[in-house]
């Protein structure tokens, strides 16, 4: 085992959950939960691989894979802004109809061959640094590196910028936006928006770099619930979200490679030779998510950091309190 | 003067929407749910028809596959079954407003623990019934409740989010099952375990053919029994007990049910345990009374998201909720032979859509009035 190769393809596995993450940071600071991430990555997946089929070129099926996603995250707005329905529901019925129209849509694609893929190309430089240049910047996916500018920048945006500081108001106390005449409900729509475009190039990131194809519902396998879970761990920060979808798809990698050799750290590898207790190993992300969670949110709790204060709730003109 | 009119006349229609002080009449909940429904079908068929499919020929034929006939009707039943006792778990964590999504896992575990009874084995293969399905329940309800109190005591004493704590569990119950079917219980290296023997399954309708030859090849099983009664008595829990009054308290006003000193911390694991272990009597129905065997695909089917959306139709009333599955299960069992075979599931989704979306009506009147008349 080789542990920079599994790292590299770790940081390239964790692209997934870092778009899905940030999209979803960022509709959270405005105020609203969408729990559509999981339906909206495999509707991104599902048309970013059809897409790239039909024309050839991978970089409109990712454009087409974020309109997608971010049309289908407005029926979440819509109901959750607008007929300020309950959020946790709506995001549910998000999920299930996003999982639904990419298995209708998206049958018989599984059995539709290779497609061209997003390019990949090292970091001239960067790439010379030892162990770091490796992992990060040899040989890896476009998007991969889109990633990367992607994490400072919103950083930047949301805590030094001015339509920054105007969505964390929005997201936590959004009647004292609304009288300084910020738009309180155009604003969530667009963060949905944009939270959903993310969440499609997520799932574009899976079906045309890091895991190609088209798995129906195992092409995500519930990346998009984990991408929740780690906007908690990630106390709704950039970085902390980046350092989270990492080590999350650093496990992934490292769960699928350790069960090939024979021998690990010296000794007989016993996922080798007992094949059937790969399915704990296959358990580990999912188990990790929940103690990210219970660290997360104990931290929380200790700091008094916590969720954008109007996260959840509807913003209703005139009533108050909210 | 004719200039004012005039202008008067170029003011446009628009909505106007008023928050409803009154209580609706009684029966304008039930149509709103319909129409939902209603919109919902139109909406699938619209992309069954961009997927190249026939909405029409699809409708109909759910319907004559699953309510033609008797016998039909008997296989919609048994689909019905599972659904009822996860929607059930669900219901009463939803009154509470804790979002257990994690009645598939629930489920799971349930028709593991209800399994590992007969394939351990805990009781010898030629156990009377009438020991062997008690105990089998008992294991059910006893797993589940215990992969619904993990989150629960999470939730209580850490306040982690259920949501996604629950359904990270879903996908570590698959992972277990496989464990077991692929490995320990494998029967001749087959993903499945041996058949379990006659007295470790609940009796079929079709059982008393011998006495009543109109049973003759009707599958319904007993575990329709467990749905039904398990929700005659979850009804008297909500309505009728002093517990389901603090479960609804909570749910509706948690400060109010606090100040009344109600222990919120203590009922959030109860709920989610009993939430837990309904579903998982639910797995037990499924493994002792249709698939009479351990094995992953027919058991995690989605019966756990199925429930959410059906005990929210029910507008979590229990013994709605049965009626409610009963039309679930017809899409289900019509679902298996559509093609493409994510329509079922796409169908669901988009009835849960307009659900939510149609709660609005429910809550504020929506009017055309003339723009004068502000």
């Amino acid at each position: 085992m080789d542990f920079v190769i599994i790292l590299q393809a770790g940081v390239a596995s964790g692209t997934v959950l870092l778009f899905a993450t940030l999209g979803e940071v960022l509709a959270e600071r405005s105020g609203v939960l969408n729990l559509g991430v999981e339906g909206m990555m495999l509707i991104g997946a599902m048309s970013a691989f059809s897409v790239t089929i039909a024309t050839g070129n991978p970089w409109i099926g990712v454009l087409v894979a974020m309109i997608v996603a971010g049309l289908l995250s407005q029926i979440h707005a819509f109901i959750a802004i607008t007929l300020q329905a309950d959020q946790v529901v709506s995001g549910l019925a998000l999920t299930l109809v996003g999982t639904g129209i990419s298995l209708v849509l998206g049958e018989g694609l599984s059995k539709a061959g290779t497609v061209s893929l997003m390019p990949n190309f090292s970091i001239p430089l960067l790439s010379q640094i030892p162990v770091l240049g490796p992992i990060f910047f040899r040989n890896q996916s476009v998007l991969v590196y889109i990633g990367y500018l992607m994490v400072p920048l919103a950083w930047y945006y949301i805590n030094h910028t001015r339509p920054g500081l105007h969505l964390r108001a929005v997201g936590e106390y959004p009647a004292a936006a609304d009288a300084l005449g910020i738009n309180v409900f155009r604003m969530r729509y667009i963060y949905v928006f944009v939270g959903g475009m993310l969440a499609g190039l997520g799932g574009a990131t899976i079906s045309l770099a890091v895991a190609p194809g088209w798995f129906s519902e195992l092409t995500t396998g519930g990346q998009g619930w984990i991408a929740v879970g780690l906007v908690i761990f990630a106390q709704w920060d950039p970085f902390r979200a980046a350092i989270g979808s990492y080590a999350f798809g650093a496990l992934r990698r490292l769960i699928l490679d350790i069960q090939a050799p024979l021998l690990l750290f010296g000794m007989d590898n016993p996922f080798y030779y007992n094949p059937y207790w790969g399915f704990f190993l296959q358990m580990l992300p999912y188990a990790f998510t929940v103690i990210v969670l219970v660290i997360g949110s104990r931290e929380a709790i200790r700091k008094r950091l916590g969720a954008p204060a109007a996260l959840g709730n509807p913003y209703i003109r005139g009533e108050r309190g909210k | 003067m004719a200039e004012s009119t005039l202008t008067k006349k170029r003011v446009a229609w628009r909505i106007k929407l008023e928050p409803r002080l009154d209580e609706p009449p009684a029966w304008y909940p039930i149509a709103v749910s319909v129409g939902a429904v209603v919109v919902a079908l139109i909406l699938g068929g619209i992309v069954i028809a961009t997927a190249g499919g026939n909405p029409f020929l699809s409708y109909v034929y759910i319907a004559r596959a699953s309510f033609g006939s008797i016998g039909v009707l008997s296989d919609t039943i048994v689909k019905a079954t599972p659904i009822i006792l996860t929607a059930l778990a669900c219901s009463i964590a939803f009154r509470m407003k804790l979002w257990n999504i994690g009645a598939e896992g629930q489920f799971i575990m349930g028709a593991w623990g209800a399994s590992a009874i007969v394939l351990a084995p805990v009781l010898p293969a030629e156990t009377s019934r009438w020991l062997f399905i008690p105990v089998m329940a008992l294991a059910g309800l006893g797993m589940g409740a215990v992969w619904g109190f993990i989150p629960g005591y999470l939730k209580a004493k850490f306040n982690v989010n259920e949501i996604i704590s629950s359904l990270m569990l879903n996908y570590i119950a698959v992972s277990w099952v496989n464990y077991w079917i692929f490995g320990v219980w494998s029967e001749g290296g087959f993903q499945m375990s041996p058949k379990f023997p006659e007295g470790a399954s609940l009796p079929r309708l079709s059982d008393y053919a011998s006495s009543v030859p109109a049973l003759q090849g009707l599958t319904t099983h007993g575990g329709l029994l467990f749905g039904i009664v398990a929700a005659i008595i979850l009804w008297f829990i909500v309505y009728r007990s002093r517990w389901g009054y603090e479960i609804r308290l909570i749910g509706d006003n948690p400060q109010a049910a606090k100040y009344a000193g109600i222990n919120i911390i203590r009922n959030t694991i109860l709920v989610m345990a009993l939430s837990g272990a309904l579903a998982g009597l639910g797995g037990m129905s499924e493994v002792a009374g249709v698939v009479r065997r351990l094995q992953t695909s027919p058991i995690a089917a989605g019966y756990g998201f199925t429930g959410i959306i059906v005990a929210w139709l029910a507008k979590l009333n229990p013994l709605v909720i049965i009626l409610v599955s009963i039309l679930f299960g017809a899409l289900i069992l019509a679902g298996r032979e559509i093609q493409p075979s994510g329509i079922p599931k796409m169908i669901q989704g988009i009835i849960l859509v307009c659900l939510i979306a149609s709660d609005f009506l429910l809550r504020y009147r929506v009017r055309l009035v003339h723009g004068e008349e502000e």
